[in-house]
């Protein structure tokens, strides 16, 4: 029974952490999959998120601390809201010059932008506390049910060891719960507004640009609110990070877990899918966690072990992009609601 | 030391590691030119090159050939050898990735292979990794003394002028190639327009290949060069360097090497001299706002056609 426990609570630790994933893969699904934007930046916005919810509701700065402003101890929904609002804003001031750039180099303009963001992050110490980076984050809610589990624990000192654990792990279920319905919300969001004319007309750019615009669509201002949305979502996913890991610096977005991870969770899924984006994140982040117990099995660890995993996700990519390009799920052809009614 | 001679003293580094950049870049214009995607694994085939290289330099200490340096340089025999070897094995490395992968996504469009190439970037960094480990990788343990130019003010190593001297050995035998033989005029061709270059009985397969050859076999040149600068390579490096080899290119003109050298020496130039201006740490921020500046305004680059 314990040991099952143990596995539950994993499980638990487990969801949470590829929920957070699927939220930025959904934010690249509006961009990508839907409207064909290619945003090699991914990182750039979980980091600004990350670090706009912490300035929010994080803790002020200390004596020992660089930097000098921010941690305003607002609520953490406060911090979440700003965290989209923040991330989506920036998403707007860098769209207006580069959002007219064909794909390839929108590409290259968005690894550059994800290059200033985390040199920006990295050097202006009076706002991110540089490389030492910004701890204690309060989590939502910690406070009062870490209080619950106590009392619980106190009171039944008798209760059998594996209610113990559980119960102990009750703030990752509540934050898993917490995750599950933001993933909800947005994915329930996102799924009305592909399926409706703006939805139509995001594909429609994606697909040929130049007839999109031939048919009287504003084809920057469309791209213009795909990617500012993408961006919101991604922020989103930056706070709900800063708050469940409570400490973050500049290598908690590295290209690699911020973007390169994303990219392939997306592309496994099927891009232009939402239910895809989301399976897509638990699998490869599956794949990830899997890797790891090969590793240790072999007996590898440290940089190496890493090193060997990531190029495991690498080959993954690889053969996904031959032998199954559109993904596990795939694109659903027809996504307009009235239509498919039609077709039953 | 007064601040023009400053100045000069910057543009010396400019011109080291726009040398760097060149090298990267003409090979990336060339590829972007020819197979119409950005690479993005381009600045990891400049890691490689400068990781083989090391191996080749294990190899022979385990042979025990002398590593007398060669005077006035701070290597020996050794290192030349290893940098020639290491050229010709990158640019094998780089036909096999494609006919690996790239080839069979050639038909299904830039969006595809660009992804690709991501992947392709991150499987060699982290092999890189993997073999060598994350911690610097030692070139040169010789500490090399500057030597003072009369009149400017300015100092430079013995080894930076080999650099120099060999980037524009380097572009020379390119240009060379280019213009005087048959395979440099199909490239060009194939460049401006593969179809047509095909009706005309070029077997572009070919080209192909020798554009991936050419443009590794110059990154890894590079990738080696930024090593005996730095004395050390760590497997970051090329990633890094992707940013300024990519501004190069769209400031040259894609497709164009001659526009790569250019685009190559001005990113170079400006990332050292702007260290005057502002923090050190910026200056990736210099060549990407050139990059987003020329994206926007002249899209085809200094010396782009079309």
């Amino acid at each position: 029974m314990d040991i099952l426990i143990g596995i539950l609570n994993y499980a638990v630790f487990f969801a949470i952490t590829a929920g957070i994933f699927a939220i930025l893969s959904l934010g690249l699904n509006i961009q990508f999959g839907y409207t064909g934007l290619f945003n090699i930046g991914v990182a750039g916005f979980y980091a600004i998120g990350a670090y706009a919810s912490t300035l929010i509701s994080g803790p002020p700065p200390g004596p020992m601390d660089w930097r000098t402003f921010g941690g305003f101890q607002l609520p953490w929904i406060v911090g979440l809201v700003g965290a989209a609002l923040i991330s989506g804003f920036i998403a707007f001031l860098i769209a207006i010059p580069t959002l007219k750039l064909k794909e390839d180099y929108l590409a290259i303009a968005t690894i550059g932008i994800a290059e200033v963001i985390r040199l920006v992050l990295k050097n202006e110490s009076w706002l991110t506390n540089s490389v030492w980076g910004i701890k204690n984050i309060p989590s939502p809610l910690f406070v009062p049910i870490n209080k619950w589990i106590q009392h619980f624990l106190d009171t039944n000192p008798q209760a059998p060891s594996w209610i113990q654990s559980l119960v102990s792990n009750s703030y990752n279920w509540f934050y898993l719960g917490l995750v599950v319905l933001i993933i909800g919300l947005i994915y329930w969001t996102v799924e009305r507004m592909i399926r409706s004319p703006w939805g139509r007309v995001l594909r429609a750019i994606r697909e040929d640009e130049v007839a999109a615009s031939t048919s009287g669509k504003n084809v920057f201002w469309f791209k213009m609110q795909s990617f500012v949305l993408g961006a919101m979502v991604m922020g989103m996913a930056g706070g709900l990070y800063a708050y469940y890991a409570r400490f973050i610096d500049v290598t908690s977005f590295e290209p690699f877990f911020g973007t390169f991870l994303i990219w392939v969770m997306l592309i496994a899924g099927g891009s232009g899918n939402n239910l895809g984006a989301i399976l897509g994140a638990f699998v490869i982040w599956g794949v990830w966690a899997g890797t790891e117990f090969l590793t240790s099995q072999w007996g590898l660890s440290g940089v190496r072990a890493a090193s060997l995993r990531i190029m495991c996700v690498g080959v993954i990519l690889e053969l996904i992009i031959i032998l199954r390009p559109r993904g596990i799920l795939g694109e659903e052809k027809v996504v307009s609601a009235i239509l498919k009614k039609g077709a039953k | 030391m007064d601040f023009t001679s400053r100045i000069f003293q910057l543009a010396i580094y400019g011109i080291i590691s726009g040398s760097v950049i060149t090298l990267g870049a003409i090979g990336l214009s060339l590829t972007y030119g020819i197979l119409k995607f950005a690479n993005f694994a381009h600045g990891d085939i400049m890691s490689l090159g400068a990781f083989i290289a090391l191996f080749f330099l294990a190899v022979f200490r385990a042979a025990n050939l002398s590593s007398q340096p060669l005077y006035p340089l701070s290597f020996g025999l050794p290192l030349i050898l290893a940098f020639i070897l290491s050229m010709i094995i990158t640019a094998v490395v780089a036909i096999i990735i494609d006919k690996i992968l790239y080839k069979r996504l050639r038909t299904t469009g830039s969006v595809t292979l660009l992804i690709a190439s991501v992947g392709v970037a991150f499987i060699l960094r982290n092999f890189i990794q993997f073999v060598w480990g994350p911690q610097p990788r030692y070139y040169i343990k010789k500490i090399q003394i500057t030597q003072r130019i009369p009149f400017l003010g300015i100092r430079i190593k013995p080894d930076e002028i080999f650099i120099i001297l060999v980037a524009v050995c380097l572009v020379i035998f390119l240009h060379l190639f280019l213009k005087n033989t048959k395979m440099g005029k199909a490239m060009r061709a194939t460049s401006d327009n593969m179809d047509l270059a095909r009706v005309s009985g070029i077997n572009t397969e070919s080209v192909i290949n020798w554009t991936w050859a050419i443009g590794a076999a110059l990154a890894a040149a590079g990738g080696m060069l930024a090593g005996i600068e730095n004395k050390f390579i760590t497997p970051n490096f090329g990633w890094n360097m992707l940013l300024f080899i990519f501004a190069a290119v769209v400031l040259g003109g894609v497709g164009s090497p001659y526009g790569a050298i250019l685009g190559g020496m001005v990113i170079g130039l400006s990332g050292e001299v702007s260290t005057a201006f502002i923090p050190t740490s910026y200056k990736p921020a210099i060549a990407f706002i050139i990059m987003i500046v020329m994206l926007l305004f002249k899209p085809r680059g200094l010396l782009g056609e079309k």
